[in-house]
């Protein structure tokens, strides 16, 4: 019976299934940050319960944590206090914890695959929505509430129906200047941000074998962005060769036999998708969002569409109100907006190769006059390399701001924020309205788009500034 | 015992608010700066807080949620892709801590609608018909009720049934019964200590 990769991996870790229950699925790594945590632990403590596997739990400081230097204060003390409250959980029940203090500490989605606990064919889960970014290894991969992470921290379990599976498949080559991000916009474009609910995408197809670890990783995080429950990619040699040696990757002997086990994790040819939608990577141009989802996205090329344009009513209704919003134009071209700040940062892309293709274009180059530019990396770890390289050389000499490792501006919520009106080109993973702070206008994009935006100080196509400073 | 007993959900008829857009992300539900919480309660305030309230704090008279005819009702309605967006739980928390128990939209995102049923707040997909005619009902009549009957799964309108649901089996169990799925999943220890052995 031939199975694609989603099935092979769930069904080695369903521990049971009663007839008209949801499975009982098992769950071989549990991350944990700050923010959804902290009423999962209350729970266990008023049931007299333990973490049944702490070693199988992974803990980590990101949202509400500063990224100015450690010596400044924590935004206020209701985060003081979030913050406080996870160190003493993981101290009580024996969870590992990678605090500010740890020389590892970073993006939850970020350090699970540098630390090697994301490995390929393991059920992975935490209370965060881009717990998909984990799916670039062959994991499955998805983000819980906090009832579930309760749930987790308990039993190691889930109770899960089984979703659908979707086949995505990008065949062709990407063009310069056109990366993961912007492939993983135009199919939110293409299919909108509930086109792949009740599914788990499998991303297949040439150009999804020619990119690299960083860039499946860019991809798979925003499957949520479309609705999924989870993405992932079969892994492959690329995927064995980042994951090799590194902290918690089986070693000698046990990595052989990982990697044999490993290579089995593909959709047999022949293996039925319940659904399938493909994309041609050469006909790509580098993607910007200009509403309030990030399924509004057009070519940088392009024009912002026009509400009379569509035929439903609500969809009218809703892109009048999202052009409202950002004080955008029907009509008008989407290169020459104004920009005031820019966010290069984000479980979406803050590693290291989004750094250096910033870089790429900072590099010689001034940041537009007027104009804010945040460069937050994803870890600690992220941070030391691209220090090594002297990326945050190049950054400051830009007129940028290099900061410390999380989430910061993504979610605004540990005070890396827009102020009313401002608009943002971001390379995190969601537009919304007051996603960066309240009546902040972000358009989404990929690290080079963004690098653009900041030495013109509006909109520009990307490609225009390849290949270094004049 | 372990085990715990959460309330049951049976029926639930009242009036109704329209919130007339699709893709409601739980941002707007509820914006991260109200994250910051270690507790589950106290969230209601805060709900839809950057719609129903202006730049200078002052409630916008003009939100569905603020209206005069908004008091007393535990169902709102809105379009479609319900609660996309992050997956924190603090969403239906909110809702909750606002006086709802129901929600009903022409579709939902799933990790929402998990976060929904754990939290005794039900959602109900309804088709664009139906959709229409709860709106258009609100629209005439601002006192109109809408009620949801679980065990029926069916969907009322000024006490007709206008509409049958679909919902998880298990998810309506667990509703109706108050079933504490964290007991459940407890009870099942000797299955997943035996997987732990096989798949160390």
């Amino acid at each position: 019976m031939s199975r694609t990769l989603f099935e092979k991996v769930w069904a080695e870790h369903v521990v049971r299934e009663d007839p008209g229950a949801p499975a009982v699925l098992y769950v071989d790594l549990h991350l944990v940050h700050e923010v959804t945590s902290p009423q999962a632990f209350d729970g266990l403590r008023a049931r007299g319960l333990r973490v049944r596997r702490p070693d199988r739990t992974v803990a980590t400081m990101d949202h509400s944590t500063p990224t100015l230097p450690r010596a400044l204060a924590v935004v206020d003390a209701q985060a003081e206090a979030q913050l406080s409250k996870l160190k003493s959980n993981c101290a009580e029940f024996g969870v590992a914890l990678y605090d500010l203090d740890s020389s590892e500490q970073g993006i939850v989605h970020v350090i699970g695959p540098e630390l090697g606990v994301t490995q390929p064919g393991k059920t992975i889960v935490c209370g965060d929505s881009h717990t998909s970014t984990h799916g670039a290894f062959g994991a499955l991969a998805f983000g819980i509430g906090t009832s579930e992470v309760e749930h987790v921290l308990a039993t190691q379990c889930l109770l899960q129906r089984r979703p659908k599976t979707l086949e995505v498949r990008v065949d062709g080559a990407l063009a310069p200047g056109v990366g993961a991000k912007d492939v993983i916009l135009a199919l939110i474009a293409q299919i909108g941000t509930g086109g792949a609910t009740g599914h788990v995408i499998e991303y297949r197809g040439k150009a999804i074998e020619a990119l690299d670890m960083e860039a499946r990783m860019t991809i798979c995080n925003m499957s949520i962005e479309a609705g999924a429950r989870a993405g992932m990619i079969a892994p492959d040699d690329k995927t064995f060769a980042w994951l090799r040696g590194r902290r918690f990757a089986p070693q000698g002997t046990a990595w052989d036999a990982a990697v044999e086990r490993w290579r089995a994790l593909r959709t047999d040819d022949g293996a039925k998708f319940d659904a399938s939608v493909h994309l041609d990577a050469s006909a790509l141009a580098p993607m910007i969002t200009y509403g309030t989802n990030p399924g509004m996205g057009i070519p940088v090329t392009g024009l912002v569409p026009h509400p009379e344009s569509i035929d439903r009513a609500e969809d009218r209704a809703a892109l009048a109100k999202a052009l409202d919003y950002m004080g955008l134009t029907a009509g008008a071209p989407i290169a020459g907006q104004k920009v005031d700040v820019v966010f290069i940062g984000s479980c979406t892309n803050s590693r290291l190769g989004d750094l250096r293709a910033a870089a790429s274009v900072l590099r010689g180059r001034k940041v537009a006059p007027g104009v804010r530019v945040l460069v937050v990396p994803g870890s600690k770890s992220v941070k030391r390399q691209a220090e090594a390289e002297g990326l945050d050389a190049v950054f400051r000499a830009a007129g940028a701001e290099w900061r410390e490792a999380g989430c910061s501006m993504c979610i605004a919520m540990n005070g890396d924020q827009l102020s009313p009106g401002q608009y943002a080109v971001s390379t995190s993973n969601r537009n919304f309205e007051g996603r960066q702070g309240r009546g902040g206008r972000t358009l989404l994009a990929s690290p080079v788009t963004a690098a653009a935006a900041a030495v013109s100080g509006r909109v520009v196509d990307p490609r225009s500034l390849l290949g270094g400073a004049a | 015992m372990k085990t715990e007993k959460k309330d049951e959900f049976t029926t639930v008829e009242s009036t109704y608010v329209v919130l007339p857009a699709d893709n409601v992300d739980t941002d707007q539900i509820i914006p991260a700066r109200f994250l910051k919480v270690t507790d589950k309660r106290g969230l209601g305030d805060s709900l839809f807080c950057d719609w129903r309230r202006r730049a200078d704090g002052t409630p916008d008279p003009d939100f569905p949620l603020n209206r005069p005819d908004a008091v007393g009702a535990r169902v709102l309605v809105a379009g479609a892709n319900f609660g996309c967006g992050s997956s924190r739980e603090h969403a239906p928390w909110a809702l909750v801590g606002w006086g709802l128990r129901v929600i009903v939209a022409r579709s939902f995102a799933d990790i929402f609608k998990q976060n929904a049923m754990k939290n005794g707040l039900l959602p109900v997909a309804v088709d664009a018909g139906a959709h229409a005619r709860i709106v258009e009902a609100r629209r005439a009549n601002p006192g109109a009720r809408l009620g949801a009957d679980l065990p029926a799964q069916t969907l009322s309108l000024d006490g007709a049934t206008i509409a049958r649901f679909e919902i998880d089996p298990f998810a309506k169990e667990c509703l109706v019964h108050g079933v504490d799925e964290l007991g459940y999943l407890l009870e099942r220890l000797p299955d997943i200590e035996r997987h732990e052995a096989k798949h160390p």
